[in-house]
């Protein structure tokens, strides 16, 4: 950043403001809702910065992002995975503007649950929603389309890609914020060290390193795991260890920073704040952690303590980073576009 | 012919885009509104054990992950052929009470309100938020904060998290309350009710008291009015209910088309594809898709708050149900068509959450420890319903023997009301364009047409100080731009 702040003070008017911008890809709104949680410090960063552009709260446009010098962002905090060319178009849009990029949140910085899709192709995802669901009455077998002609013209739809990607897989990234979605409290401790430019080395996670088991109040002892159980087969004790109980909690593998909350209700991590630092894949880590739990020798017994236990290895160990991880994607036949 | 297309400018995050045509007269010979986007749950969560649900479709909406949690939730229940005890009845609808007072009061105050606190044709830099502050007051301000900080906070006491709860399970939930946290919850309640009343009262002041703009003329004026059916959940007596009912359709005409319970569903609704929208169109089977038209005749359906209170008989606590009689009285009698009526609803309902929170909060069994039973019997299929703020939520599941999903169908809050929402635009850009001319004000007409519905595909419609910003350029048959408006933009 050229425009820093003075440090421990916010709100420092003699300084230069600086720029900040948010923005969406593909998305559910989470991250906003989340960003809107820190509440009445938005007025904080309000007063410490210009926010240049972010389409939920303000009224700056893409053709104001365009006409940007490069560079002109200090901080671009952007969220959601790119599905879509014209995700993709913003993406290296706001990294050519941005000196710094941040991937906020699990989808741009894993691709999350809505990752799970590249387990898929564009053609099952179509054919499941607009043919096979049942209460979709379709005889024509009408799907959408780029380009449909009407009565008084053309109407145009954006393509459907095959695969979801995360934003470094799209553009360089200098900073990832993790979390499904990042807490509010980490954000603000995100901002916090923007303002007082306090960020670690680039290519870095801001955040701890440190995983939930960590910040867990619960009771551990050694892992002996006999059997893997699914959370409607049983009621966990309150203060002991989950991945203990046989649930399989993902707090062994995943970054701190939430607090636990989870576990707090009694209800296993279920990994959305990713991996820590040098950890490559998320879903390799969390296997072998639990691996090691077992308590067998005989390999044939773990494979059927792991197959009874844990019916979608997938879906358990890449639910939030499949985009992310040395899979990526089922493999599509053909040319696809997907990898 | 003319296009006028009007695109949010966040269109290229892809929320939702319309076209109008203009036939040679310039007037709208018809208009479209698209979405571009889908993410593919309905495949995706194939192959995934059954109690992943709640925290997968979670995802499909961050700002109301609630709605979905509870509704897969309720299917979980189903598939696994589990009764939750009360206690965990109680405490999902207090949790989901809670939900409705933070979400509407989100609605209200950024997005729907500054319509009518700052006025429609306010310079659009005061259309907002803060121009709701500046006009009723600073301490506003502080007690909006404070409601959906509150709201929040109690939510992520519940569920776990502010913003993608943890919490639901077949058969009851992960965790009760203790007698400390019940008086907090409690406490807030009151409080919520309080908040509620206030917001009714400014409704008052400003918009039903104005002499300036004629609101009450212009909530019940031809361009916002669609006489369609209505649908919403009921309980045992016909009243609005959020977490659990049967589901009530009535006829333009106010008489009952149909009542009944979520699972027979596909009985009652059908989803239609259009090859311009990635989002489907659902509409009521037993009457037929018509296209998009009113009337008896025409299966197109409303689902939202008002809809909701034109499909029931009255409110179940008794500060909403007085508030539903004076609605209904000063517009003229059940049911009313007119859309902006919505936020009026809105609010009503909002005190309607606040006054069952307070009411669950004080009951005897919601601290009990009995909030969880294990499900015994094999999975097989299963249907959970709940009205989403933005209309009748379902999530319908099959499994295998061992809980692994096999086919899921989902018809979500806001897809109910895409027909309609169509209709809204296309009449409200018709009350506008005359003979080729385009007025500025169509801009805000139009938005303020879809806004009533606080649909959830614009993402970019749950906005801070409540603004879409929209350019509409106006090209002739040859593709080459004549005119070109916008609002908030620059």
């Amino acid at each position: 950043m050229s425009e820093k702040p003075a440090e421990n003070d916010t709100a420092a008017p003699e300084q230069p403001k600086g720029k900040l911008a948010l923005y969406w890809a593909a998305s559910c709104g989470g991250c906003e809702i989340s960003v809107l949680a820190i509440n009445e410090k938005i007025l904080d960063v309000a007063a410490a910065f210009d926010i240049v552009f972010w389409p939920v709260a303000i009224d700056a446009k893409v053709h104001d992002v365009e006409k940007m010098p490069d560079g002109h962002i200090d901080v671009c905090l952007f969220n959601g995975s790119i599905r879509t060319s014209e995700q993709e178009y913003m993406a290296h849009l706001l990294r050519k503007k941005s000196k710094v990029l941040v991937a906020f949140g699990s989808c741009a910085h894993e691709g999350c649950i809505p990752g799970l899709a590249n387990m898929s192709n564009r053609e099952e995802i179509f054919t499941t929603a607009y043919h096979e669901t049942p209460s979709t009455v379709n005889p024509d077998r009408v799907r959408p389309r780029p380009e449909t002609t009407v009565p008084e013209g053309i109407l145009h739809l954006p393509v459907f890609y095959d695969s979801v990607k995360t934003l470094d897989q799209t553009v360089p990234v200098d900073y990832y914020l993790p979390g499904c979605p990042p807490e509010a409290d980490r954000i603000w401790d995100a901002i916090v060290a923007i303002l007082e430019g306090k960020l670690p080395e680039p290519g870095s996670v801001i955040g701890v390193d440190t995983t939930v088991c960590e910040e867990c109040p619960r009771t551990r002892t050694e892992k002996k795991i006999k059997a893997f159980k699914r959370t409607w087969e049983v009621i966990p004790d309150p203060d002991t260890c989950l991945l203990e109980q046989g649930l399989l909690c993902c707090g062994i593998a995943t970054r701190a920073g939430c607090g636990a909350r989870c576990p707090e209700v009694n209800s296993p991590c279920i990994g959305c704040y990713g991996p820590t630092n040098e950890v490559k894949d998320f879903g390799v880590r969390l296997m072998s952690a639990l691996a090691s739990s077992i308590d067998s020798n005989d390999p044939e017994e773990v494979d059927r303590i792991i197959e009874e236990g844990i019916p979608d290895p997938i879906g358990s160990f890449y639910r939030f980073s499949l985009a992310a991880s040395l899979l990526r994607r089922k493999k599509l036949a053909g040319n696809g576009e997907g990898t | 012919m003319k296009r006028i297309s009007i695109d949010p400018i966040t269109r290229l995050e892809g929320h939702g885009k319309i076209d109008i045509f203009l036939d040679d007269e310039g007037n709208v010979a018809n208009a479209y509104l698209q979405i571009p986007e889908l993410r593919g749950f309905e495949r995706f969560c194939l192959g995934r054990p059954a109690e992943d649900m709640p925290n997968l479709t979670n995802r499909i909406c961050g700002v109301c992950p609630e709605a979905h949690h509870m509704a897969a939730t309720k299917a979980l229940d189903a598939v696994f052929h589990v009764d939750p005890p009360p206690a965990a009845k109680k405490l999902r609808e207090l949790f989901y009470s809670i939900f409705y007072a933070t979400d509407h009061t989100t609605h209200f105050y950024a997005l729907g309100g500054p319509d009518f606190v700052v006025g429609p044709d306010a310079p659009p830099a005061e259309r907002n938020i803060l121009g709701v502050v500046a006009k009723v007051g600073m301490d506003v301000a502080g007690k909006v904060l404070k409601m959906r900080k509150d709201g929040h906070n109690l939510l992520e006491m519940i569920g776990g998290r502010k913003v993608h709860p943890n919490w639901g399970l077949p058969g009851g939930v992960s965790r009760g309350i203790n007698e400390e946290q019940r008086r907090e919850i409690e406490a807030r309640g009151r409080e919520a009710i309080e908040f509620a009343k206030f917001s009714l009262q400014i409704f008052e002041a400003v918009v039903l008291k104005d002499t300036k703009y004629n609101f009450v003329d212009i909530i019940t004026g031809g361009v916002y009015t669609h006489e369609t059916y209505n649908m919403g959940t009921v309980d045992e007596n016909n009243h609005v209910n959020f977490y659990d009912g049967q589901i009530r359709v009535t006829a333009p005409d106010g008489s009952e088309h149909a009542k009944y319970d979520a699972v027979n569903y596909r009985e009652y609704v059908a989803e239609r594809v259009e090859p311009w929208s990635y989002l489907k169109f659902p509409y009521l089977k037993k009457v037929g898709w018509k296209g998009f038209v009113d009337g008896m005749d025409s299966g197109v359906y409303k689902c939202t708050p008002l809809s909701r209170l034109n499909a029931a008989d009255g409110m179940a606590t008794p500060l909403a149900q007085a508030e539903y009689e004076r609605m209904y009285e000063t517009l003229g009698g059940k049911p009313v068509h007119h859309t902006l009526a919505t936020h009026w609803a809105r609010l009503v309902e909002l005190l309607y959450a606040a006054e069952r929170w307070v009411e669950l909060a004080n009951d005897p069994e919601i601290t009990s420890p009995e909030y969880r039973v294990l499900p015994t019997e094999t999975p097989t299929e299963g249907v959970g319903c709940v009205e989403a703020p933005r209309g009748t939520l379902t999530h319908h599941y099959w499994t295998d023997e061992r809980g692994i999903l096999t086919q899921v169908n989902l018809i979500v809050g806001t897809t109910n009301n895409n027909a309609p929402i169509c209709m809204s635009v296309k009449k409200a850009a018709q009350g506008l364009i005359k003979g080729g001319k385009v007025n500025e004000g169509l801009l805000n007409m139009v938005e303020m047409a879809f806004r009533a519905y606080d649909p959830c595909f614009g993402c970019a419609t749950h906005t801070l100080p409540g603004q879409m910003p929209l350019v509409v350029t106006i090209r002739d048959a040859q593709g080459e731009v004549i005119e070109r408006l916008s609002q908030y933009v620059e």
